[in-house]
């Protein structure tokens, strides 16, 4: 169908992207490579010659490495279990027949548009802050002692603050897939006696797998990277110092650029593992 | 009869929604509400709702203390620039793979959707070091080309979507017509795909203005953006909560309407084309 021609026209109207991507791809991903395994400090000698795999060992072996995966494990893991059961929650709700739908869409949504800078502060000083906090004020209200949030329970803080965030996106996506459920074949199901939570589990669950499985897989590869709520928030102190906070620290605080891209090898690994499984669904979706 | 029960059970429904919507929109609304008190009764114990003297003062104390306008302006040629510049380079690249597929196109797609997957962090450095090198730091221009270059996989794949759904037959009834490929461009393609485009464009100026990695990292006075202005507001001296909320309020509204607007789209983009 498509002549010589106009092939290479197309061949021409896909280059500057694809030049420009191939460009910001390899050109900084070479760079970091060749820091990880050179001695590397611009602030004390600059390059300072080979260092083999030692930067990729001590990263490994550094205090901080076991903590930093464990804190990005329970911070990505308890968003992912709280946005996907309350999307799925929100999402059946925002389904059902109501007034106003639209406008509850609205609020549910609104977080999403919110700049992670913006709902870190607000969050860190007008709800969760000891003295002055919303949170505060209704803890004392019942008697209890106000609790330092962002100190005593750091992780939970983070986890909600970016629970917060992203609910949105998962409640969406989930909602899209419900709405394209067989709503004959849900009544049916229901003539026939089943109870709502048989009818979720073998109707609507099934239903939901797809949206869920691309749910927990994009917001992981946001949620690896998350860096605004914790520079904001804690500074990576009290425990909630992620992988990503950890090689930021490396490279630009600490200035130890060999160490830092060492540990950025290591994310980007992370990173593909999941990415892979997203590629192979978004693929099969191409076929379709 | 069953009226009545369905009734009684949307007023249910309607209920628990609402209330669920709120309390989720809770801060968003307190931060709104906020910044119309004054510093007293932002902090007032127990708490004021609605009964304050509403004031717009922490709006003009805001705007004459930290210049909220250059910042403002900063997030509006970086946002509003990445997304054109990144359009004028996909709009031709998904063109070309929605109307001419080759064998390669899943591949290239697929390859473009894996660069957005590189973490951040991971090339922070070389990112920074190239520029100091080409003098980048800190300029709005810098900004722009690298918040262009991480949304550009999102901007060709939501242009993909949107153009693999015009049909091709329409093209070749306009050929035999006699249109020329001119005006088969100007009259068939481009009032079809403006809808797409236009979505795209909104989603892309939402997530560029949010983004809050590289504007935190790559600027300092000069080119910040409104996510590194709310940030500046983190230290102490910044503590002032009607201030803050003022602030805030100002950085997340334009985004906030917008939002609105393109929620189909998100869903669309932000799942590259998985769910529609």
């Amino acid at each position: 169908m498509a002549t010589q021609q106009s092939r290479s026209a197309a061949r021409l109207m896909m280059a500057p992207a694809v030049i420009l991507l191939l460009g910001w791809m390899l050109v900084p991903l070479t760079m970091t490579l060749w820091f990880s395994f050179r001695k590397y400090l611009p602030l004390r000698g600059g390059d300072l010659g080979w260092a083999g795999f030692d930067n990729y060992t001590r990263f490994i072996g550094s205090s901080s490495f076991w903590p930093s995966v464990q804190a990005t494990l329970v911070i990505v893991g308890g968003v992912l279990i709280i946005t996907v059961v309350l999307g799925i929650i929100l999402a059946l709700l925002l389904d059902q027949p109501m007034w106003g739908q639209g406008v509850v869409r609205i609020l549910v949504i609104a977080p999403f548009f919110v700049m992670p800078t913006v709902s870190a502060l607000v969050w860190k000083n007008m709800f969760m802050d000891p003295v002055n906090g919303l949170f505060a004020y209704v803890w004392k209200f019942f008697g209890a002692a106000p609790v330092e949030w962002l100190s005593q329970a750091s992780m939970q803080s983070i986890i909600m603050i970016v629970s917060w965030q992203w609910l949105p996106f998962a409640t969406l996506i989930l909602l899209t897939a419900v709405q394209s459920l067989d709503s004959e074949q849900l009544e049916a199901a229901e003539m026939d006696g089943a109870s709502f939570m048989s009818r979720f589990w073998y109707l609507i669950l099934p239903h939901l797998a797809r949206a869920i499985t691309i749910v927990v897989l994009i917001q992981t590869i946001f949620l690896l990277s998350i860096f605004a709520e914790i520079f904001v928030t804690t500074g990576g102190a009290f425990g909630t110092k992620t992988l990503s906070y950890l090689i930021f620290q490396r490279v630009l605080e600490s200035q130890n650029v060999g160490l830092g891209s060492a540990g950025g090898v290591y994310a980007i690994i992370l990173a593909n593992i999941v990415a892979i499984f997203l590629m192979r669904i978004v693929g099969k979706n191409l076929d379709a | 009869m069953a009226r009545a029960v369905t009734n009684n059970r949307k007023a249910l429904n309607t209920a628990i929604a609402w209330s669920i919507g709120l309390i989720i929109f809770f801060p968003i609304l307190w931060t709104i509400l906020t910044s119309f008190k004054t510093e007293a009764q932002a902090i007032s114990n127990p708490p004021v709702f609605l009964f304050f003297d509403w004031t717009l003062e922490n709006y003009s104390v805001v705007q004459e203390r930290s210049n909220y306008m250059r910042f403002l302006w900063n997030s509006v040629f970086i946002a509003g620039g990445s997304t054109v510049l990144g359009l004028i380079i996909a709009v031709p690249a998904a063109w070309s793979m929605a109307f001419v597929p080759s064998r390669r196109t899943k591949d290239i797609l697929l390859w473009m959707l894996s660069t957005k997957m590189l973490p951040a962090v991971g090339v922070l450095y070389p990112i920074y070091l190239l520029f100091i090198k080409l003098g980048l730091l800190d300029t709005r221009i810098g900004l722009t080309i690298v918040l262009m270059l991480i949304n550009l996989p999102i901007i060709v794949w939501m242009l993909y979507t949107y153009f693999r759904e015009i049909p091709g037959e329409i093209l070749e009834a306009a050929r035999m017509d006699g249109a020329s490929l001119k005006n088969e461009i100007l009259y068939v393609l481009t009032p079809m795909a403006v809808p797409g485009i236009a979505s795209t464009l909104l989603l892309n100026f939402i997530l560029a203005w949010n983004e809050a990695f590289w504007t935190l990292n790559l600027t300092a006075a000069k080119a910040a953006p409104l996510t590194a202005f709310i940030a500046s507001y983190s230290s102490p001296e910044g503590l002032f909560y009607a201030k803050l909320s003022a602030a805030s309020t100002m950085a997340i509204a334009p985004i906030l309407i917008m939002g609105w607007f393109s929620q189909k789209q998100l869903v669309r983009g932000l799942t590259f084309g998985a769910v529609k």
